[in-house]
């Protein structure tokens, strides 16, 4: 079930990569979409309290397949060997606040709609 | 056929990711998410080494073990629910420590990778 989920969500993070190069030297709005939207996702799903299967299937599988962590240290890297250091912080720092705030934005809204 | 070659890779990649952080966690057995930390720098090693390695030049390869596996192995959501949960019911400095951690050591992982399959290659 966590193999299904994985590759749906990794399946939906290749698409929106392909829709969506980065060009050489750019900053990876695809890889940086895909992390922060997982990221308000999971902040969702959990506020809900799901079962054990849907949080394995949902939280595990899918979004942990959608985002990932490795890429996007590839990317940091790509951009300091292109000599873009400021997109390469930018970057680096910009995905970790949005995506702590998109954790937190997903459950408040999971809250407030639930009123758990 | 990429497409095919990402689903497989994942297929194996998250689950993996799955069965470490659970051996990390129970052996650990602290509040830290050393499991997801461990996964996200290992994953990232592993990145940096396909993608200096002769596999880089194979589209394929690269659809199968780096977007597919590594991208699957490695999570950002989990990371940064956990960082929250840390911050929660934890305290401030932890969150902060293992969001800043993680990233410096999956820095330090990716650039070792490079190196690594340089030296190898």
């Amino acid at each position: 079930m966590i193999a299904v989920g994985g590759a749906l969500g990794a399946a939906a993070r290749y698409g929106l990569a392909a829709i969506w190069p980065t060009p050489e030297g750019g900053f990876p709005w695809a890889i940086f979409a895909v992390n922060v939207s997982g990221c308000l996702l999971i902040g969702f799903l959990m506020a809900l309290q799901p079962p054990t299967l849907a949080r394995l299937f949902l939280g595990t599988g899918v979004l942990g397949g959608y985002t990932t962590f490795s890429a996007y240290a590839l990317d940091f890297q790509r951009l300091i060997s292109a000599a873009r250091v400021d997109l390469a912080l930018l970057y680096l720092f910009g995905t970790l606040v949005a995506a702590l705030l998109a954790v937190q934005t997903g459950d408040l809204v999971a809250r407030a709609v639930f009123a758990r | 056929m990429t497409l095919l070659l990402v689903l497989a890779g994942a297929a194996l990649g998250a689950p993996a990711r799955f069965l470490v952080d659970r051996a990390i966690q129970a052996w650990r057995g602290t509040a830290f998410p050393w499991g997801t930390f461990t996964v996200n720098v290992t994953g990232s090693f592993l990145l940096g080494l396909i993608a200096a390695s002769a596999m880089a030049t194979s589209k394929p390869l690269i659809a199968l073990f780096g977007t597919g596996f590594c991208g699957a192995f490695t999570t950002y959501s989990t990371f940064a629910y956990q960082t929250l949960l840390l911050a929660r019911h934890g305290s401030r400095s932890r969150a902060l420590l293992n969001a800043l951690g993680s990233v410096a050591a999956g820095l330090a992982a990716v650039y070792l990778g490079l190196l690594v399959a340089r030296v190898l290659g």
